[in-house]
């Protein structure tokens, strides 16, 4: 580990410590480029960001044009996954609809990762009463179950994507600011911290210049696992009107429509929670795999 | 033991006061003047400032939190905007329902997700194990609101064998125990499988074999019974969840528990019912977490004695 001091201005201190060795990311992409589940995984990730991408070009129909007399046809040739209730077709709508359940999802995690990495890190370097204050906050949020804290949010703000995506994401920010406190309070502890605070460093850049970077990989994995749980909870304050608005092609206000068909078309429901369901099980064994490698010591 | 109870009932004091907080705060947020919302649009100045006075709203919202706080113990949660019946009583209809299903679910998360877990760690890496966790692997994955459909749409559609929705006989807790539950018995198999197989790696256990103690005597009294441990801690979390749970399971089954009367008062802008009730179930979770910590210490202490 080397530091290299500028020594016309002492705070500007180059970066090489933070950097990961060449030989350490090699190993880490060989295991994880070993671990076929993860690959699995991936594969299935970027599918889906290509189909949000280019829906526009793959999708056969426009998924918001009403045509009622090809209401609720079933699963053809020329309608892959049939038509909805008021005649749209089911696989353009899911293809448009990535975009918007993805982009909940990835949105609702950096919102809570951002908030959740900066109460993390000033927790765990500040330690003490700023410590306490913050990780007893964190303690309440966490003493809310499952999404009941998103629907206190919601409740307040009002139905509506963004502020479903708000309040999903502040359901995440305790779960980031602990994993981020814990790996703070060991990286501070290390040698090079005082090293560089002893050449004069400033709090600022001691936490975002020398712990962040360190500290990246449990980030990481946490962001991929959260994105599954962040995508279900959308759908899920969706399927209950809470979300997004028909004739919104979002997943879960589909399969919520869908369910006032089951009997007579189940398709309708079928496919979108297919869609949710396959997405979800990429982000849960892409981040499995991320875990192990980063930890090989993780995997059982 | 006791010190150890009461320590950790202490602790839970500043916790359930916090998540008073919090609940009063967030309803801070609502757009607009609560009491203008209140009045309703063309309403006078005059009404909106009765209404204010009334409801105390004109006072610094320290002075109202601190007023709120003293109504929620004394069990005073306000009243319905839309009926203005007692939140509590409203609570205290649903809330058995609520608790009824949680207990079946929390019974098919442990006795499905343990059995599943300890399935999978006998014979790690074989064909079983693999199935087994690629299982869990879905349970995970599939969204609950849509396998209770799916269930629904199998079980009580095309196959006709269970009620479609409502609450009146064990035929019907049966699909909503059963799709609150399975995400969590994912859980806790893939918990109890990691546990297991750490602790089969002891020596002690290779001590038992080389005694020459069967297997099942080892797994069932020697193993088992250590990686339960961390197996509960697990299952108390997983409770959180099946409560937050709940709320899509009573939508989808049509079940007037407490998480149905959530969202029924969402969509009603019914606040005091949405406060009250994310209070509620806030508060035994609480409670359910202050259990599982004793018995966690009570199951470790017995472990350290034996």
């Amino acid at each position: 580990m080397s530091v290299e001091v500028n020594t016309e201005n002492p705070i500007v201190i180059t970066q090489t410590i933070n950097l990961p060795k060449q030989s350490k990311l090699k190993d880490f992409l060989s295991i994880l480029m070993g671990n076929k589940a993860a690959m699995v995984g991936a594969i299935i990730i970027l599918f889906y960001i290509f189909i949000g991408l280019f829906a526009p070009l793959l999708a056969p129909y426009d998924p918001y044009k009403i045509i009622l007399e090809d209401k609720l046809l079933p699963p053809s040739s020329e309608h892959w996954m049939g038509t909805d209730d008021k005649g749209r077709d089911i696989l353009s709508r899911i293809l448009f609809g990535s975009r918007l359940s993805m982009g909940v999802g990835f949105a609702a995690v950096a919102f809570g990762a951002f908030f959740g990495i900066i109460f993390g890190l000033v927790a765990g370097y500040y330690g003490k009463w700023v410590d306490s204050f913050i990780m007893r906050l964190m303690d309440v949020l966490l003493a809310f179950p499952g999404i009941l804290l998103a629907l206190a949010i919601i409740s307040a703000l009002g139905p509506g994507l963004i502020n479903v995506t708000i309040a999903v994401g502040a359901f995440s920010v305790p779960l980031f600011a602990r994993i981020v406190r814990g790996s703070t309070l060991e990286v501070k502890r290390l040698e090079y911290i005082d090293a560089i605070r002893s050449l004069g460093a400033n709090d600022f850049i001691i936490i975002f210049r020398h712990i962040l970077p360190n500290i990246l990989s449990p980030i990481i994995v946490q962001g991929t696992l959260r994105l599954a749980t962040a995508i279900l909870s959308a759908a899920g304050l969706s399927f209950l009107g809470l979300g997004a608005q028909p004739p919104s092609p979002e997943w879960g206000t589909m399969l919520s429509n869908g369910r006032d068909f089951l009997f007579s078309a189940p398709y309708i429901a079928i496919f979108p929670g297919l869609a949710i369901s396959i997405l979800v099980l990429g982000f849960n064994i892409f981040g499995d795999g991320l875990r192990d490698a980063f930890d090989p010591r993780m995997k059982k | 033991m006791l010190m150890f109870v009461l320590r950790r009932l202490i602790q839970t004091i500043p916790v359930v006061i916090g998540v008073t907080f919090v609940v009063f705060f967030i309803m801070q947020l609502v757009p607009g003047d609560p009491a203008v919302l209140l009045a309703g649009e063309g309403a006078s100045k005059e009404t909106v400032n009765a209404i204010r006075e009334q409801l105390g709203l004109n006072r610094p919202l320290m002075v109202q939190y601190f007023d709120y706080l003293l109504n929620v113990f004394q069990g005073d949660l306000g009243s319905s905007l839309k009926n203005s019946q007692p939140v509590l009583d409203e609570i205290m209809v649903r809330l058995p329902i609520t608790m009824e299903l949680a207990f079946f679910s929390i019974l098919i998360t442990i006795v499905l997700g343990m059995a599943a877990g300890i399935i999978s760690a006998i014979k790690p890496y074989s064909l079983t194990d693999t199935s087994v966790m690629l299982v869990a692997l879905l349970g995970i994955s599939l969204p609950s609101f849509w396998f209770g459909l799916m269930m629904m749409y199998f079980f009580s559609v095309k196959l006709q064998i269970l009620p479609v929705a409502g609450w009146d006989s064990i035929l019907h807790v049966i699909l909503p125990a059963l799709t609150l539950g399975a995400g969590g018995a994912a859980i806790v198999a893939r918990m109890t499988r990691s546990s297991m197989l750490e602790v089969i790696r002891q020596d002690y256990i290779r001590t038992a074999r080389a005694k020459g103690l069967r297997e099942h005597v080892i797994i069932y009294k020697h193993a088992l019974r250590n990686a339960l441990i961390p197996v509960i801690t697990v299952v108390g979390l997983q409770f959180g969840a099946l409560l937050g749970g709940t709320v899509l399971v009573e939508s989808i089954f049509a079940i007037n528990g407490l998480g149905r009367m959530i969202v029924d008062a969402i969509r009603m802008r019914d606040l005091p019912v949405v406060q009250g009730g994310v209070l509620a179930a806030s508060l035994i979770f609480v409670i359910v977490n202050l259990f599982v910590d004793v018995f966690y210490r009570f199951f470790n202490k017995r472990i350290e004695l034996n």
